[in-house]
Parts: C-alpha cells; sequence; structure tokens
C-alpha cells in the first residue's frame, strides 16, 4: 500500500476512458433519447390536436345537420303551400272550365230550343194553313194572306 | 481456506492484499517509479469492457422502440442524467454527465471484483502464473487515488476554464473571508486544505470501503481453515458479508460518482 506510478497510469487510464465517454458513448445515447422524447412529445401533441378537430368536426356536422333538416322543413313546407296552392289554382281553373261548359251548354240548349220553336212554329202555321184549306175547300191566295199567316206564326 | 502453503495467517492476509509489482526501470526505478500490474490491467479490461459494450449499444442507438439491452443502458443514462442534472447546472451533456457515468460504472465494474471469491480466483490466477494478482482494482490506493487525482485536475482546469485565470486566483486569496488583503493568507490557507482534503477524503473512502471489505473476507477465510464450525460460520457470515457488500459496491460507486460532480459543479459555479 504506497503510493507509486500505478496511480498516474490510472490518471490516465481514467482520463482516455472519459474521453472515450465523451466523445463515443454520451452523444449517441442522448441524441436517441432525445429523439425519441421528442416523437413522443409530438405523437401527444398530434393525437391532442387530432381530438380537437375531431371535436370541432363533430359540432360542425351537428350544426350542418340542423341547418340542413332546417332548411328541408322549410322546403317542405313552401312545398306544401306551392302544392295547395297549385291545388286550389287547379280547382279554380275547372270550375271556371265547368262554369264556361255549362253556360255554353246552356246557350246551345236554348239555341236549339229556340230553333225547334221556330221549326214547330213554321210546321204549326202549313198545318193551320192546310187545316184551313180543308176546313175552308178553298184555295187560299197565299200571297194575301201572308202577312197574316206570318203574323200568326209569330203568335204562337 | 488457508492455503497450507501458508505459514501464518498474517502471510496468509498479507500475501492477499499485496500487489502484483512491476518495478519500471526504463523510467529510473525507485520505490515510485512502481506499476501495480494487478490493479492496471483488471481497470483497463474492466473499463475497456464495460464502455465497451455500453459503446456496443450507444452505437447503434435507435429512436425508436428500443431493445432490451438498449432500454438497460438507457436505464443507467437516465439515472446518470437526472443524478448530474440535480446537481449541476450548466450544460451537462458536453463533460460533466459522460465522465460522471465514466466513474460510476467503471468504479462499480471495479468494486464488483470484490464478489469474486478471493481463493478461489487465487487458484485460478495461479494456473495463469499470476502468484500475486489483486483483483479489486479500487482496493488499491492507486487507483482510487488516480481517480481522484484525474479529477482534481479537471476541478482546477474548470475552475480556470469557467472564471479564467483572474478569476480563479482571486477565488483563492479572496474567497471565502473576503478580499481585504489582510485575510489572504487565511483565504489562501482554506483553499489549500480544501483542494488537498478533495483528492484525499474522494480516493480514501473508496479505498477504506472496498480494503476493509476484502479485509474481512479474508478474515472469514481464515476462520473457515480452522475446522467444522468455522467452516459453517465463515460460509454463511462470508455470505452474509457478500450480500451486504453488494450494497457497499453500489453505494460507494455512486458516492465516488456524485463526489466528482460536485467538485466539477463547484469548479463551475465558485463560492
Amino acid at each position: 500500500m504506497n503510493i507509486n506510478f500505478t496511480m498516474i497510469a490510472q490518471a490516465i487510464a481514467f482520463a482516455i476512458l472519459i474521453w472515450f465517454t465523451v466523445k463515443f458513448v454520451w452523444p449517441p445515447l442522448l441524441n436517441a433519447i432525445e429523439k425519441r422524447q421528442k416523437e413522443i412529445a409530438d405523437g401527444l401533441a398530434a393525437a391532442q390536436e387530432g381530438k380537437l378537430s375531431l371535436e370541432v368536426a363533430a359540432k360542425k356536422n351537428a350544426e350542418t345537420l340542423n341547418e340542413v333538416k332546417q332548411k328541408g322543413a322549410e322546403i317542405v313546407g313552401q312545398a306544401e303551400k306551392r302544392a295547395a296552392e297549385i291545388v286550389e289554382q287547379a280547382k279554380n281553373v275547372a270550375k271556371d272550365e265547368g262554369d264556361r261548359i255549362i253556360a255554353s251548354a246552356k246557350s246551345e240548349i236554348d239555341q236549339e230550343v229556340n230553333r225547334a220553336k221556330e221549326e214547330l212554329r213554321g210546321q204549326i202555321s202549313t198545318l193551320a194553313i192546310q187545316g184551313a184549306e180543308k176546313i175552308l175547300d178553298k184555295e187560299i191566295d197565299k200571297k194575301t194572306h201572308a202577312d197574316m199567316l206570318t203574323k200568326l206564326a209569330k203568335d204562337l | 481456506m488457508a492455503d497450507s502453503s501458508y505459514e501464518s495467517p498474517s502471510e496468509y492476509i498479507g500475501h492477499h492484499l499485496s500487489n502484483n509489482e512491476v518495478h519500471l526501470d526504463f523510467l529510473g526505478g525507485g520505490s515510485f517509479m512502481t506499476l501495480h500490474l494487478d490493479s492496471f490491467v483488471m481497470a483497463v479490461l474492466l473499463g475497456i469492457f464495460s464502455m465497451g459494450l455500453i459503446w456496443l449499444v450507444a452505437r447503434k442507438a435507435s429512436a425508436g422502440v428500443p431493445t432490451k439491452t438498449q432500454a438497460f443502458v438507457e436505464l443507467i443514462f437516465s439515472f446518470i442524467d437526472n443524478q448530474v442534472g440535480n446537481i449541476f447546472h450548466g450544460n451537462r451533456h458536453s463533460f460533466v454527465a459522460p465522465a460522471a457515468l465514466t466513474v460510476f460504472i467503471w468504479v462499480l465494474m471495479m468494486n464488483a471484483m470484490d464478489f469474486l471469491p478471493i481463493d478461489i480466483m487465487a487458484k485460478f490466477y495461479g494456473m495463469l502464473g499470476l502468484y500475486e494478482w489483486k483483483a479489486v482494482p479500487t482496493s488499491d490506493v492507486n487507483t482510487t487515488f488516480g481517480l481522484a487525482l484525474g479529477v482534481w485536475f479537471l476541478m482546477i482546469y474548470f475552475g480556470i476554464k469557467v472564471k479564467g485565470m483572474g478569476g480563479w486566483l482571486h477565488e483563492i486569496f479572496c474567497a471565502p473571508f473576503g478580499s481585504s488583503v489582510w485575510v489572504w493568507p487565511a483565504n489562501f490557507l482554506f483553499n489549500l486544505i480544501e483542494y488537498v482534503s478533495k483528492p484525499l477524503s474522494h480516493s480514501l473512502r473508496l479505498f477504506g470501503n472496498m480494503y476493509a471489505g476484502e479485509v474481512i473476507f479474508l478474515l472469514l477465510g481464515l476462520w473457515a481453515a480452522t475446522g467444522v464450525s468455522g467452516i459453517i460460520f465463515g460460509s454463511i457470515l462470508g455470505a452474509g458479508w457478500a450480500i451486504f457488500h453488494i450494497l457497499i459496491v453500489v453505494l460507494q460507486a455512486y458516492i465516488f460518482m456524485m463526489l466528482t460532480v460536485v467538485y466539477l459543479s463547484m469548479a463551475h459555479e465558485g463560492h
């Protein structure tokens, strides 16, 4: 147990070993660990961000859905209104058309009736003249009685 | 388990505690120019082995999912990094933390050599032709003092580097009592004692613990040579001491590392 050159030799060995560690052992380990730490931190941050954006997206989705629902309801309402309008219009048109058809039919019927009356009058006047001829047994001067006969036919 | 070739217990203990000395005649010889080959070779081998292993892992360290070996190395790394980070407030990654890692691993490995059963290992070394071979480098005061000396020089180096030569000298003469000329001698004496006591306490604490541990193993080995009861008690107590020694080995390595970090951070921060 005496101090000798061993001490110096050990000190040199120590210095070399420290140099080796400083130069070759520590930096790669530090690099690897720090890089991994950074990666983990980045991953966590990304996960947080993802979660946040997911929340935002869900919120937006809900908003959009609401909007769409509202719009849909609006459209349905408008459509119903429009349908009611169209039905009303159609009804009106149909009614007008019906009225028109009925009116024209009525006027036709009136015309027909008038024409029939006219004809009947004519025939009746002819029949009346023939009857009178038969009764009187003599030729009635058609020309002289024409005015009277026409008057008669009109009165019928 | 005293060998029959030992004449007395003191020879047994003395033999186990003596180093394999090589006289360096080419450096002039003398008692100082002697190398404890066992301490030096074991220290260098353990240093290359342990730091080389870590280097092999560090070389291929990936930032992705680590292998189990890498995870183990990273465990040690983070432990050291945390410890240093608590004490040293500066860029620890450039020097102090890797130095602390070296100190911790190296001293731990050297201390751990104490677990090898001395007499069986002595037989093994004898087969290799090494009749005096102390396997625990840290139970040689030269090793611990060599390490402490290295830290001591680093301390002075960083003291000068951080504060500048003027600042460092100013601190030596003006701290801790003040900058008045009348207290310069007191300050200087104080700092001198500090600079002397630091490496002494640093190295002798580790040396004393490891040396004492070895002596107790030897005493238990001696007891085991006295008969049946000695074998039983020697074995049980030897096992008990070995288990307790696990704590001492790790604790002393840890203390040595922490003191290294403390001294270096003191050199950085000053009074």
